[in-house]
């Protein structure tokens, strides 16, 4: 069902070569934010352009596509990003995050470890890590080439001093490399660990703020933090009542209107494959009996 | 038993389907046509033309039906399909000196050359409902002058000669190209007007309203607005000249504004601009207060921090299409970091009701 009145993976070649030279210079210059010219996508903005046109440029016939949103593939954005690559570049999709060789992401890093070899594209709404506490480019940017993260420390203290922890739980701000402060997307914060010597290059595109920045693989992130307040993951303190998993994140699912309620892996893909392998949670049934979906 | 909620893919399919019914509407009424909507919604056509930089009265009567008469949903319509054509060159400069006016006021003069030719405006209309309209009907043709030929010379040309008025020195840069290189601030005028021209209409009205009620006075005149047809050139390398490859409509601003001269420049009346696709007054007028506003650094003003003076936040936030995508995309699930905040609230509150107890 590949549309032809397009290019490849919908955008031209001159426009990918934009995008990849903008990619390229993120790598070299991990967690730096490099302008480029986004395109008006036939998506909105906000919806994942940036996401959708790193995608696009790093695209090839043989890849093998996955798409997520809050870490599940069948969310009804995920389904139409898919369904756009599926229609302008006719690449093989998948749900199985080790069968992909290009993963697009939103408000997630899969729990299964990725691997050399495989992209994990973020879309990303504010790339500034600096913009709420400054709400002027032109200042950030100034910021940034100083290295004056300052500001930032002081947020994070005044969090403690107020709250007695750091009341950040998602888009928690990181050090690259031991250079620059980055946003890694409003992942939750249980996530920023895997941020960290991954095997797989990390891309994030942010369209409608045009930036691009890159974290290559084996590159060091360290999230924010004071000796005596150290960075905690967290997430919530069951297990999921589908597959029994202690280590996923974890979504609330409201079940009826007493205060009911379920824990469920937010990977879809991760759950699934350990029903598959047997695994039973405390409200699970075998896979076989239940959604075969 | 909770079951995870599958078939994404089948709701957006029937979503789509039913949103292509209420398109259609009641299927006893007549169907609108393109050109329907073409001739007799000409200024919802020309918004959509103006902000989606696109000049295609056709394409944009599409958008508008596609759209369902949502003008933002149309012009966001036709940017994406505009990002997807290729660039075949450029054209010369419009030369809106030899514009075909159809309206041209100054508000500064009684008279002048070329006269003051009111065009069809709603200026003087009485807004009250002509149930006529509601009937079917024709309408009597209106009464016909002969064409003037002649060029209409600017109103400003006439103030240039006594210097009573900034000259804007002409250049042949190539200006910057906001569709094809990311925005960077500070902005130069060019990159400014660009991206008013496309920028939402309520906001930039909005602006502009804004510095008449005190928020950046500017003291703006209309010194002239003209509406019509100008000639599109271009120059064929092969040939050596421009030659006209077709005409689109315009409507032009040019505010004049008052300035009792600053720290380096001595007193002169002071320019702001506007121009846009098709007849579109209300924008052109507020674009040329903006742009005045915009320009408090280069004539040595003062910033006030009024907020049609800061260029960064009127550029930032003056496209429809990203703000509206950006707003919308709220409507997107965020469990994951809505249950990330959940956690984390739990834990402070726990906290904080266990610090409370132990206080009592």
């Amino acid at each position: 069902m590949t549309e032809h009145s397009y290019n490849f993976a919908y955008l031209d070649e001159q426009t990918k070569r934009m995008i990849r030279r903008a990619i390229l210079k993120g790598v070299a210059v991990p967690g730096y934010q490099v302008p480029f010219a986004s395109r008006e996508m036939p998506m909105p903005y906000g919806w994942g352009t940036g996401g959708v046109q790193v995608t696009a440029a790093c695209l090839t016939p043989d890849d093998t596509l996955k798409v997520i949103d809050q870490g599940a593939d069948d969310t009804t954005n995920a389904v139409s990003i898919r369904k756009f690559f599926q229609r302008t570049a006719g690449v093989a999709v998948t749900e199985a995050t080790t069968e992909a060789s290009i993963i697009q992401t939103r408000h997630r890093i899969p729990e299964t470890a990725l691997s050399a070899g495989q992209i994990l594209v973020y879309q990303v709404p504010i790339p500034e890590p600096l913009r709420f506490l400054e709400p002027r480019e032109t200042e950030t940017r100034k910021m940034h080439e100083l290295e004056e993260y300052g500001l930032m420390h002081v947020k994070l203290y005044e969090d403690i001093a107020r709250h007695g922890t750091i009341a950040t739980a998602y888009a928690y701000p990181v050090k690259v490399e031991g250079r620059y402060v980055m946003d890694p997307s409003p992942i939750p914060k249980f996530d920023n660990p895997k941020l960290s010597n991954s095997p797989a290059l990390q891309l994030f595109g942010a369209g409608r703020e045009q930036r691009i920045y890159a974290v290559p693989p084996f590159t060091t992130v360290v999230s924010l933090d004071f000796d005596d307040h150290p960075f905690q993951p967290t997430k919530a303190p069951h297990d999921c009542d589908l597959c029994g998993a202690s280590e996923s994140y974890l979504d609330e699912v409201i079940t009826d209107d007493q205060g009911g309620r379920m824990f469920v892996c937010s990977d879809t893909d991760f759950c699934q494959t350990r029903r598959a392998s047997g695994h039973i949670g405390a409200l699970g049934v075998p896979v076989s009996e239940g959604d075969a979906a | 038993m909770y079951v995870a909620v599958k078939g994404g893919e089948r709701a957006i399919d029937n979503a789509h389907a039913w949103l292509a019914e209420e398109r259609r509407g009641d299927v006893t009424v007549a169907e609108l046509s393109l050109p329907q909507i073409r001739e007799q919604l000409a200024l919802a056509v020309n918004r959509v033309m103006a902000e989606g930089s696109l000049y295609d009265p056709d394409l944009a009567a599409l958008a508008i039906k596609q759209a369902r008469g949502d003008l933002i949903e149309a012009i966001f319509l036709i940017r994406a399909y505009r990002t997807t054509l290729p660039r075949l060159g450029a054209s010369c400069p419009v030369d809106t000196a030899r514009m075909a006016v159809v309206r041209r006021i100054s508000a500064t003069f009684k008279d002048l050359p070329g006269g003051q030719v009111l065009g069809p405006t709603f200026d003087y209309t009485h807004r009250l409902l002509d149930f006529k309209l509601a009937a079917e009907g024709e309408v009597p043709v209106a009464a016909m002058a002969p064409a003037d030929l002649a060029d209409v010379p600017h109103v400003t040309e006439f103030l240039n000669r006594d210097g009573m008025i900034e000259v804007e020195p002409s250049g042949n840069a190539t200006p910057p190209d906001l569709t094809r290189e990311p925005m960077e601030l500070p902005a130069s005028r060019a990159l400014r007007l660009q991206a008013i021209t496309r920028g939402d209409e309520g906001f930039i009205l909005s602006m502009a309203y804004s510095t008449q009620r005190g928020y950046g006075r500017t003291h703006a005149f209309v010194g002239e607005l003209r509406i019509g047809t100008v000639a599109v050139e271009m120059d064929i390398p092969e040939l050596g000249f421009a030659v006209e490859i077709g005409e689109m409509e315009l409507t032009e601003c040019e505010t004049v504004n008052q300035f009792k001269g600053s720290k380096t420049e001595p007193p002169q009346f002071t320019r702001g601009y506007g121009l846009v696709f098709g007849q579109t007054e209300r924008k052109a007028i507020a674009m040329s207060l903006v742009d005045r506003a915009l320009r408090w650094a280069e004539l040595g003003e003062d910033f006030t921090g009024a907020p049609a003076q800061d260029e960064e936040f009127v550029l930032m936030h003056a496209d429809n299409v990203q703000a509206t995508g950006f707003l919308e995309h709220i409507k997107l699930p965020h469990y994951v970091d809505f249950q990330s905040e959940l956690e984390l609230v739990r834990r402070l509150r726990s906290e904080a009701l266990a610090a409370q107890e132990a206080a009592e």
